[in-house]
């Protein structure tokens, strides 16, 4: 019982080289492939722009992610943490399109406890969720002679809308609206508390509400001194701002 | 028309823990090994620590995890109703890739009771058979504690597993777990230093006359080198463990600890991104001629080998089993077959604790994957339960690993969910708060209606049946899991807390809930044909040239988490191949 060559096996292996880049199955041996700090570095978001909401839907958003985390003398609300242009790329991006995931049908309702089974991805959930909130705000709109968009109402008259929408009193033409809500207000949360990167948290502002230290990693000369504050300043993914000075 | 490869000894399907052992055992034996794993290669250091710490893209996104698109099962709670695929994952995560899910576990490492081994043995014995339910189809292993200790033993000291042993050869000793199965010798390492909840904890447990002891942890408390020559260093308590790679070599992986020394020999290749979808067997269906596997062009390729180790994830070996025609598919209504049967999961709850914010400052992301102070009073049957009416039980303990802030922003019982109340007592509890996360980790034991079979509708990509999960608890396990958290709380009470929020687990069985990845059985092994898959040494009694990994031969769930005794049974089955197999390939076990 031998071993065998690299070259034998690898014969099999060349077949898959597309261009220049291994696509396919490869063969490893002989040598650890040691592709240090290989995992791919997620851009930063850049927060200018849209790329997924209408300026319409934009106005909706953002008004209502400042609902779900309201602005108080200490910290941001969602509007100036970012939250609305987290949720835009998202939606943009691969959770928008439930990347990944089965979404083979035939799609059929389940119980609770089966999970989702939608037939609409994230990005169409949105789309129709906003449209249904405005036209609800609209035509619900007993204040204004034309019905104002849900941007337009007051932070009271929003709340009662949204919390309509949690607990069902609230329907949303098109699709379930206590589901929807379930996922909005996850994504507006995830938004704040992630690093920074994705567009929300500016600043590390949420970070900075409860004492989070981000990405740091070392804590050895910290985890015996119990009950002590830590002192240390959040750092996120890409730093902190003073280390990367803006020219 | 798959294309065919030069003829190996062995081909092991999935390169996690146990096929990595079974690559490293049958390598030194002198065969010629491939390993075919589904998933990339991917080594720890791919993640550095200045990345690595992202929680939206590893814990929420689930990036280090097998994609349901490629594949994924159906789930329902009961007989009678429609299974519905699972489209995201949520009670479980199925890993992917080289090193399984030893690349993200919390590397919590346990050994099971000795009693657990000959669970039905010893609970007739004890209780009388009228006391179980009827429907509880719990077996004895077919192999004991006493058998598997130097299999335990040797996994920890490859791991550098911390802790303080409870039990050095029958001598109960101080500090350690005093109902853990006598060990041949102390663990490797010392325990990490404990956080201040979790010391909180063991005094709080102290007071109440249990006798608490640090958790076994693959998360190094110092630099450490194994009997391989492979090093870890010390693990720097960063609270990105599970779910996320250790880019630090701190916590005991496959990566960490086998793989740098398998894949320099030249009698070991490893095949990455290659999909097993077929184990091969002769016209006579009675010895397995290699495995069929497709590459992620699709291309089909045919892998020749004399023994073949199915060393996949817990559910995915039972699958390929059906999808092979192996074995007689498990039928409930009959209580006839063994694929799929015997089908369980765990019983987890937690309790929240909230503390007075002007005296309590716990700092809640300084922890480790598998810190924590833990109780064993209340597992397998360490206490008399016949007053309680159950059977089973579990760990208990403080053991959060985290304080990453989408996943562990606890609150108290009536706050709102969102608006300017919810955003205050986030800030208001945040540091003050003990969320343990699995603190109630009870075992699940086996039911008739409990089970894997193939899926009448749903298709995976390349137009397989999925395999589909019919799962629930039975009364036994949420009366076990009420017992247990009533009791938890109650140290909860003694910590001081001001407010106790008990989580019970409550039925139905969730699939969108997180328990634990710990899905076990579906090919059972035990010592008759005719109620296991396999035999005591995980062979399978069907295709003699066939050993089942995993989880899956656990004939039902202890209190604990699985990887000790999945690597224990490894190393197991690895020695009987080497000892008794190589030397006569047939049954080892004649029924």
């Amino acid at each position: 019982m031998t071993g065998f060559s690299r070259r034998e096996l690898l014969s099999g292996a060349a077949a898959l080289v597309l261009g220049e880049k291994l696509v396919a199955a490869e063969v490893i041996g002989g040598k650890l492939p040691f592709p240090a700090g290989s995992a791919p570095l997620p851009g930063a978001v850049n927060p200018a722009g849209w790329r997924f909401f209408t300026p319409a839907e934009v106005a909706s958003i953002e008004a209502i992610v400042d609902r779900i985390i309201p602005p108080d003398p200490q910290t941001p609300g969602g509007k100036e943490a970012g939250c609305a242009t987290f949720i835009d790329r998202q939606l943009a991006g691969g959770y928008g399109h439930r990347q990944g995931l089965y979404i083979l049908g035939p799609f059929q309702d389940g119980n609770k406890q089966q999970g989702p089974q939608s037939e609409q991805d994230p990005a169409q959930q949105y789309r129709a969720a906003l449209a249904a909130i405005d036209q609800h705000s609209r035509s619900h709109d007993t204040a204004a002679k034309t019905g104002r968009a849900f941007a337009e109402l007051n932070s009271e008259e929003q709340d009662a809308i949204l919390k309509g929408i949690e607990e069902g009193s609230v329907e949303l033409e098109g699709l379930d609206g206590k589901k929807f809500f379930e996922n909005l207000i996850t994504d507006v949360q995830q938004g704040f508390f992630a690093d920074p990167l994705y567009g929300g948290n500016r600043n590390m502002c949420a970070w900075k509400m409860i004492g989070f230290p981000g990405a740091r990693y070392d804590y050895r000369d910290w985890v015996s001194r119990h009950n002590e504050p830590y002192p240390h300043p959040p750092v996120s993914i890409q730093g902190r701002p003073e280390w990367n000075p803006k020219s | 028309m798959a294309q065919k490869l030069p003829h190996m000894d062995v081909a092991i399907v999935g390169l996690g823990w146990t096929g990595s052992i079974l690559a490293q055992e049958l390598t030194d034996a002198g065969l010629n090994v491939v390993a075919v794993e589904r998933g990339p290669w991917r080594d720890t250091a791919q993640f550095p620590p200045n990345y690595a710490q992202d929680e939206l893209r590893y814990r929420i996104r689930h990036e280090l995890f097998l994609r349901p698109e490629q594949m994924t099962f159906t789930f329902r709670n009961k007989m009678d109703e429609t299974a519905l695929p699972i489209r995201t994952w949520g009670a479980f995560m199925p890993p992917n890739g080289v090193g399984g899910g030893g690349m993200h576990w919390n590397a919590e490492t346990w050994r099971f009771l000795p009693s657990d081994f000959v669970l039905r043995t010893h609970l007739l014995k004890r209780y009388g058979a009228k006391f179980l339910p009827a429907d509880m189809t719990i077996q004895d292993w077919g192999v004991t504690y006493e058998e598997l200790e130097p299999h335990y033993d040797r996994f920890e000291y490859l791991c550098g597993t911390c802790g303080t042993a409870g039990n050095v050869q029958g001598k109960i000793q101080d500090g350690g777990n005093p109902f853990e199965g006598p060990r041949s010798r102390p663990y490797p390492n010392p325990p990490q230093e404990q956080p201040f909840a979790h010391t909180l904890f063991a005094e709080g447990a102290r007071k109440l006359g249990y006798k608490p002891f640090p958790q076994p942890s693959g998360n190094m408390s110092r630099p450490y080198t194994n009997p391989l020559g492979v090093r870890l260093g010390p693990c720097t308590y960063c609270g990105f463990c599970e779910w996320f790679a250790c880019a630090n070599y701190s916590k005991a992986s496959p990566q960490t600890t086998i793989l740098p020394v398998l894949v320099r020999k030249p009698n070991f290749r490893a095949r990455d991104n290659s999909e097993v979808t077929r184990i091969n067997l002769d016209p006579t269906g009675t010895r397995a001629t290699g495995v069929t596997f497709v590459d992620t062009e699709g291309k089909e390729w045919e892998q020749p080998a004399d023994l073949v180790i199915l060393s996949a994830y817990t559910i995915f070996n039972v699958q390929l089993l059906l999808h092979s025609g192996i074995g007689t598919p498990y039928d409930p209504r009959s209580n006839q077959g063994v694929i799929g049967r015997n089908l369980t999961h765990q019983t987890i709850s937690d309790v929240i604790g909230f503390f007075d914010k002007a005296k309590y400052r716990f700092n809640p992301f300084i922890a480790s994957g598998s810190i924590g102070m833990c109780i064993d009073e209340f597992n397998g049957d360490n206490f008399d339960h016949g007053p309680h009416g159950f059977v089973g039980g579990g760990y208990m303990g403080n053991v959060q690993t985290n304080g990453r802030p989408i996943e562990t922003t606890p609150v108290p019982p009536g706050t709102p969910k969102w608006g300017a109340k919810w955003k205050q007592a986030v800030r208001d509890n945040y540091q003050c708060t003990i969320k343990p996360g699995t603190g109630v980790h009870g075992s699940m034991y086996s039911y008739r209606d409990v089970y894997m079979d193939l899926d009448p509708t749903y298709r995976d990509r390349f137009g397989r049946r999925l395999a589909r999960m019919t799962i629930d608890f039975h009364d036994n396990e949420l009366k076990q899991n009420a017992f247990l958290t009533d009791r938890f709380a109650e140290i909860f009470k003694a910590m001081g807390a001001q407010q106790i929020q008990k989580e019970y687990r409550k039925g139905p069985y969730d699939i969108t809930k997180y328990q634990t990845t710990h899905l076990c059985g579906g090919a059972i092994m035990g010592d008759n044909p005719r109620t296991s898959a396999l035999n005591r040494y995980l062979q399978s009694w069907d295709v003699p040239n066939l050993f089942v990994m995993g989880a899956t031969a656990f004939p039902q769930n202890a209190g604990y988490n699985p990887t000790g005794t999945v690597a224990a049974l490894a190393y197991w089955s690895a020695d009987a191949i080497r000892k008794l197999y190589l030397k006569n390939p047939g049954p080892l076990v004649h029924a």
